[in-house]
């Protein structure tokens, strides 16, 4: 079954993008283009990079310590590994906010949940494994928070990616 | 690319392994098969499999973004007929600074957008020019578009699948 984790909120650090050298720089924009599935990936990368195979472990490691990075391996397709997350939208009033957000953080299913400057002003994704589990949480939402969600699954999907030049 | 790609023990074994993220050692697909318990050569051949079925969407590093100093994130919606939001998504999907881009179903009278891409600037006004070049590619098939700017995130998990 899927499963939620914590993950630490973004890092607010002032311009810490002027704190990268050149290296740092050339590890964000080159592996997110992809790392190699072979015996020595890092070695690979290094060896375009104009560096060294430990160098390259080195500075990823502090990367993602410093929060540069917030991940480095295989990102997963959701969806294709059998799971259904879909959009939805709630009208809240500033009223009453607060109790339907914390409505919304108690319930596993609502992976994120964002504030949103509008009239409909809460957005969250909701990680089901079936269709079902996905019109049972909302009706659960419904109920206990007593307002409507707009739900709007995908129809199709463009493109999903980071594509950040540093 | 085939639709479903269902995983087999071994492959699940494998996502439940590197979903943390991949060791970072000089050998991390060994690493990986000494804890499946199987040989190096299979979690390669099954993860070079994943990714051609599109199950992992790629490898490699996720920068944050507000770390790098893209603190505007703004929703982009806009209203396009439906028989062109196909050949909109992908030209506006394929911008560079578009990291998330779909076709949603409308919510008629009040939410009439059916087609949205995130934007990422250091500013609103860096996020602002940004969708002046989609309205630009969009041309006349834009009959309304808005901006929904986050101002909180409420909760923020990532998803994982259970052992």
């Amino acid at each position: 079954m899927w499963k939620m984790c914590q993950r630490n909120l973004p890092v607010q650090s002032m311009r810490i993008e002027h704190q990268m050298d050149e290296l740092d720089r050339a590890i964000v924009n080159f592996l997110q283009g992809g790392f190699p599935i072979c015996d020595h990936p890092f070695a690979k990368v290094a060896a375009q990079l104009h560096s060294t195979e430990q160098e390259i472990i080195s500075r990823v490691d502090q990367l993602l310590k410093r929060g540069i990075l917030s991940r480095f391996g295989p990102m997963y397709h959701a969806e294709r590994m059998g799971g259904s997350l879909s959009l939805a939208a709630m009208k809240i009033p500033d009223s009453d906010f607060e109790r339907v957000a914390g409505i919304l953080n108690a319930i596993p299913e609502v992976a994120h949940n964002y504030a949103r400057d509008h009239a409909l002003s809460m957005w969250f994704v909701l990680a089901t494994e079936t269709p079902r589990e996905h019109a049972a949480a909302l009706e659960k939402i419904e109920q206990e928070t007593g307002y409507p969600v707009y739900d709007m699954p995908k129809i199709r999907e463009y493109f999903v990616g980071l594509r950040f030049a540093v | 690319m085939t639709p479903e790609a269902p995983l087999d023990e071994i492959d699940r074994r494998i996502v439940l392994a590197t979903q943390p993220g991949l060791p970072l050692e000089p050998q991390p697909y060994h690493a990986v098969a000494r804890q499946v318990g199987i040989p190096a050569e299979e979690v390669m051949a099954r993860m070079r499999r994943m990714l051609e079925t599109g199950v992992i969407r790629r490898i490699g590093v996720v920068p944050n973004h507000y770390a790098l100093g893209y603190k505007a994130n703004g929703m982009t919606v806009w209203d396009v007929p439906d028989e062109k939001v196909d050949e909109l998504g992908e030209q506006v999907g394929a911008l560079e600074f578009v990291s998330h881009c779909y076709h949603r179903p409308r919510h008629l009278p009040d939410w009439p957008y059916n087609f949205f891409a995130m934007v990422h600037g250091h500013d609103r006004g860096e996020v602002e020019e940004l969708v002046r070049r989609i309205a630009g590619l969009i041309g006349d098939a834009d009959r309304g578009h808005e901006i929904l700017y986050s101002t909180r995130i409420l909760k923020k998990t990532g998803l994982r699948i259970g052992g």
